[in-house]
């Protein structure tokens, strides 16, 4: 089980994957928006998307879990 | 016995080192004898080798527990010392010490290349009146490595453990290379840190490679195996010259690796949209030329030695993909190190600018991001080799500073056509300049407004509006730009200069 975490601080844009998705390791998971520039958040392993703790428009900080992948 | 047998059974007890378990021990973590890494750093073995009978009144103590001698890397002689932990746990005596002095002292007065390969437990504290506090104590090992720092090129590859004060070894090192599950460094184990602290870790989570590689940035190159250790090391050193009064070996060019799509398809027109700048790389540099420095930390920003049309190039990138290629304070300390190594062994630099701008907010903040910054804008600053900037796309803020922009003194800046170098973005221009109007004009017109104002804004930082003022030195096709890199340093090669006159310069490090 993976927990994908926002890098840095910022507003999370746009999610990219549902639960339940299959994804692959490097795959975007959401995208932050911060410092006026898209931050993708990617899957650190392949698996399956099992929880997104963020919906759109959220503020993150760095470290903040934004989904659970279960390998 | 006759003399000459009682020789060779003295040479031959102190080659295989300590007792067999301790071998056979070494064996079950995958490390190798301290004899056979030798073998397999060195062209063909190490040619010399001193104080081999260190400590050969007591043959518990075969070279008092460090092999410390000159051998070839590449055709060219480099010292190295190297811990043998069968032998003690590879700890330091009072002649180890010096052992480890001696030929510190030797790539001092011969101005060649120093490998430490370190796998030691620390001070023998039986020894400790001898080795520790004294004017050829271990502090001095600390103390010959600072004088050597920028004379000639220090790599440290660990295989075990550096503790405590020889926690320091690699940290005066250029670079430090660690083998994942082996390799660790900390000023207080685990134990201590429980008795003392009453904090609970293990010593992965406390000093391991993959910490240190990722984390705290002590560590540069996190590698699987002993071997690849030593495989990094001897490439790492072929972009180097002996010392820093001459320059690197020229190798004979490559082409670049071919890829279907060029530099124009995978450069987005959107400024705000990530790309991985590692693509962008690939393709401007000789085939399989990349070897990058410090890859998981920090990797908002790239930095490795390369080759362009075989010479050494460093380079330091910002990478879209990561944290929006924002500059953070670990980032600029990243960059910091990799100038100053760089500079010191005259590598020309490279820097591939596609900047938002340092990090801003309190967390930030608080970690001293100004200073950190600063350090870096210090070392870019300072560096006189040659450098070439090369805006990708954007340049905003003290990004484009930090990024060695026009003010630093570099031999060219080339712009991109999707160049754009601006105080701010053109959202954060707008939003700054009229918040207030914005706020005060009915809703159903404020898109209009602003979008006006940003084509206006964007009109005003156009690039070729910055190339008129002079501020670039040339606007290049990005498909042509290896073809100009390879030109300018061609002749920039011939650049000689000094920064300044004085003792040293007072940073905020």
């Amino acid at each position: 089980m993976e927990e994908v975490k926002a890098m840095m601080a910022g507003n999370v844009w746009k999610i990219v994957v549902a639960v339940g998705d299959t994804v692959e390791e490097d795959q975007d998971i959401v995208i932050l928006e911060s410092m006026k520039m898209e931050i993708p958040i990617v899957a650190e392993e392949a698996g399956t998307v099992k929880e997104i703790k963020v919906t759109e428009g959220d503020f993150v900080n760095e470290g903040d879990v934004i989904a659970i992948i279960e390998s | 016995m006759s003399y000459i047998e009682e020789l060779q059974k003295r040479v031959q007890h102190i080659e295989k080192g300590g007792q067999e378990k301790y071998h056979q021990k070494n064996e079950e973590k995958g490390k190798l004898f301290v004899r056979k890494r030798l073998e397999l750093l060195f062209d063909e073995g190490i040619d010399i080798e001193d104080a081999f009978f260190a400590n050969c009144m007591d043959d518990s103590l075969p070279s008092d527990g460090v092999v410390t001698g000159i051998g070839k890397i590449n055709g060219q002689d480099v010292c190295v010392m190297a811990n043998d932990s069968t032998v003690k746990a590879g700890s330091w005596g009072k002649r180890t010490v010096e052992k480890i002095l001696r030929i510190q002292e030797s790539a001092l007065t011969l101005e060649l290349p120093i490998l430490y390969l370190v796998d030691s437990a620390g001070a023998r504290i039986t020894d400790q009146i001898e080795m520790f506090p004294g004017r050829r104590g271990a502090g001095r090992i600390f103390h010959n490595q600072i004088k050597l720092s920028g004379r000639v090129p220090q790599i440290c590859l660990l295989f075990g453990p550096s503790a405590a004060g020889g926690a320091y070894i690699p940290a005066f090192c250029d670079i430090v290379v660690m083998v994942d599950g082996n390799a660790s460094m900390y000023l207080g184990s685990p134990r201590m840190a429980e008795k003392v602290i009453g904090e609970k870790v293990t010593l992965e989570e406390m000093g391991g490679a993959k910490m240190h590689c990722s984390v705290s940035g002590v560590g540069d190159v996190l590698v699987k195996t002993e071997p690849d250790a030593i495989s990094y090391a001897r490439n790492y050193l072929s972009y180097f010259p002996k010392n820093f009064r001459e320059k690197p070996r020229t190798y004979e060019a490559k082409a670049v690796k071919e890829f279907e799509k060029s530099i124009e398809d995978i450069i987005p027109e959107n400024q705000n949209a990530p790309f991985n700048m590692y693509d962008f790389i690939n393709r401007i540099i000789d085939e399989d030329s990349f070897c990058e420095i410090k890859k998981k930390f920090a990797p908002e920003l790239i930095t490795g030695l390369s080759r362009i049309n075989g010479k050494s190039v460093g380079i330091i990138a910002n990478q879209p993909r990561m944290k929006g290629g924002v500059l953070f304070p670990d980032s600029a300390d990243k960059a910091a190190k990799f100038i100053q190594l760089c500079d010191a062994f005259n590598i020309s630099l490279l820097f591939l600018m596609d900047v938002p701008g340092f990090m801003i907010g309190t967390k930030v903040e608080r970690a001293g991001i100004i200073r950190h910054g600063a350090k870096m804008l210090a070392a870019m600053s300072e560096a006189t080799v040659p450098k070439i900037s090369v805006i990708v796309r954007k340049a905003y803020g003290a990004g484009l500073y930090a990024m060695a922009g026009p003010a630093f003194e570099p031999d060219a800046v080339i712009a991109l056509p999707t160049a754009q170098i601006a105080v701010m973005g053109p959202e954060a221009a707008v939003n700054a300049v009229y918040a207030n109007k914005i706020a005060e004009l009915p809703e159903e017109e404020r898109a209009a407004f602003i979008k006006q104002k940003q084509d206006e804004y964007r009109d005003d930082i156009d690039i070729y509006r910055l190339a008129s003022e002079m501020v670039i030195d040339a606007i290049v096709e990005p498909n042509n730009l290896r073809k100009e890199l390879v030109k300018r340093y061609q002749i920039y090669d011939a650049k000689n200069v000094v920064f300044t006159e004085r003792k040293h310069g007072v940073y905020p490090v």
